[in-house]
């Protein structure tokens, strides 16, 4: 699709031009529905937790409430920026665009269908993005150093702290994965698990795919693993000397991460936008008009659902409970599966070794 | 062992965690208790203690006899009474003001009063701005209590069998 937009570019234009304007294009494509799915996430957020709680969440700026993310969006543009006096200025002012690069950069491999519909088809997809969020890590250590405040400081430690633990169980985890798909092209990984909701991934890695969503809960820093913004200790973590549109830029990163752990989770063991009803004979036909992209969009939905049901639910972690859940329990059981995977693998078990 | 067994299975099975889940995700769809306020409001008691008002009997003469009672009970001082003798020889207030500042709607002035002159009306929705206008004088007590005579008469008849 972007292929022939750049080779018509190029007829009347210089190349470099024509290659400069189509990554433009493709970079506002992919970057600003993420944009907005976290502008409306916020709202879903709120809405959930509120019918959780019995109550009804915003419902007051337009029907039902959904006019809610742009208010709020007007109202962080239009407050001041307050930058305290004795912090570092730049770092504390590139501290949030540390943030928010590496959350929309990793979304260049995430494909969204079949047939390529991917800014960059690179054939170390699973890679890149593991290197690229974890370089998230930098805007929070920098903007929790550059606030000058002890509870900056405090959040951004467990933050790290708590980010690069996660980051083991993590890449364990996709380690199967790449064991059963050979590959670490994610267009394979997908392409790997065709056939039906029982040659998905899920089935053989289980217990990695709970493992995979609980380090991407502590990676985003999201309930139940939220210390870094614990409000009973530590104000808000990393970002408390922030305001307006720098505080939101963090919230932005946050979310847009959220979002991408949903995306990997669904692309490396839910099948991606492959359909649960392939291989069913009755309903793979009455399913089958469906565009692949639906069903990708639709798992991310639940996945990203399944983040805010855990936040209604479950209380705070002590923090020496997460450093133990991380290290004792979550990287352990990576390992062992490794092992199990082998063995599967070995065995060539089932339709996902083959 | 056998407890050791059933403890790993209950941990890694992640029991806990999914009846938690079970929870929320039932009270996801339980009806909202959520009032909206300004279209939707909450039942009154007839004995609830909002605006005050002064009250007038039927034929148009007022209740208040300047007992000062009220005065003295009022455990904010927020009651101003001034009386003087009227040409008919009865004793009238001149002044009677009430501090809507330092009120604290406790309805001690009401439960004193011997002639049902001061009441507390269940109208909550009014505010003040500015300094001034918070000082509610006897003539705006008075046409308070003339706009919402029906509704008093019904909550004290309401009341009536309790007091």
């Amino acid at each position: 699709m972007f292929d022939s937009l750049q080779a018509w570019l190029s007829s009347f234009m210089y190349d470099w031009l024509a290659v400069l304007i189509t990554l433009l294009i493709q970079a506002v494509v992919v970057i600003m529905p993420v944009m907005i799915t976290v502008a409306w996430l916020t709202y879903a957020e709120r809405k959930v937790i509120g019918y959780m709680q019995v109550r009804m969440g915003p419902n007051r700026v337009g029907p039902g409430g959904w006019l809610q993310p742009i208010a709020d969006a007007v109202k962080a543009l239009t407050k001041e920026v307050v930058i305290p006096s004795q912090s570092n200025k730049y770092l504390f002012i590139i501290a949030p665009v540390l943030a928010i690069a590496p959350a929309v950069a990793a979304w260049a491999v995430i494909p969204f269908d079949a047939n390529g519909v991917v800014v960059a088809n690179i054939n170390a997809g699973v890679l890149y993005v593991l290197a690229v969020a974890s370089i998230g890590v930098y805007g929070i250590v920098i903007s929790g150093w550059a606030s000058n405040s002890k509870y900056a400081f405090l959040g951004a430690l467990r933050a790290s702290a708590q980010k690069i633990s996660y980051e083991i169980a993590m890449g364990f985890a996709l380690v199967t994965v790449l064991m059963v798909a050979d590959s670490m092209n994610l267009t394979d990984i997908v392409n790997g698990q065709k056939g039906g909701i029982w040659h998905w991934y899920w089935i053989p890695l289980l217990p990695m795919f709970f493992v995979y969503f609980i380090s991407g809960l502590a990676e985003t820093n999201r309930a139940p693993f939220d210390v870094a913004e614990g409000e009973s200790e530590i104000v808000a973590g990393f970002h408390v000397e922030y305001s307006g549109m720098a505080f939101a830029v963090f919230f932005l990163a946050e979310y847009s991460m959220m979002i991408l752990i949903s995306f990997m989770t669904a692309i490396m063991f839910l099948g991606g936008w492959l359909s649960p009803f392939d291989g069913i004979p009755g309903l793979e036909a009455v399913f089958g008009w469906i565009p692949g992209f639906i069903w990708l969009f639709a798992k991310v939905a639940f996945l990203l659902f399944l983040f805010l049901w855990f936040r209604a639910t479950f209380p705070r972690y002590r923090y020496d409970q997460i450093m133990r859940l991380g290290w004792k329990v979550l990287i352990p059981v990576t390992i062992v599966w490794v092992f199990v995977v082998m063995i599967m693998e070995y065995v060539k078990l089932g339709p996902w070794f083959n | 062992m056998i407890a050791f067994l059933k403890h790993q299975v209950k941990t890694f099975g992640l029991i806990e965690l999914f009846k938690g889940l079970a929870v929320t995700g039932k009270y996801l769809f339980k009806k909202k208790i959520t009032v909206r306020y300004p279209e939707e409001k909450t039942p009154l008691s007839p004995r609830f203690r909002g605006h005050h008002a002064l009250r007038r009997y039927e034929n148009g003469e007022e209740r208040c006899i300047a007992c000062k009672l009220c005065e003295a009970v009022c455990p904010a001082n927020a009651i101003t009474i001034e009386s003087e003798e009227r040409e008919d020889g009865s004793r009238r207030t001149t002044q009677y003001d009430i501090d809507m500042f330092k009120c604290i709607y406790c309805g001690f002035c009401e439960e004193a009063c011997p002639v049902d002159a001061i009441v507390e009306t269940r109208v909550f929705e009014y505010e003040f701005h500015e300094r001034g206008p918070h000082i509610m004088t006897k003539e705006k007590l008075l046409a308070f209590g003339d706009k919402h005579e029906a509704q008093i008469a019904a909550d004290r008849a309401a009341d009536a069998k309790y007091r």
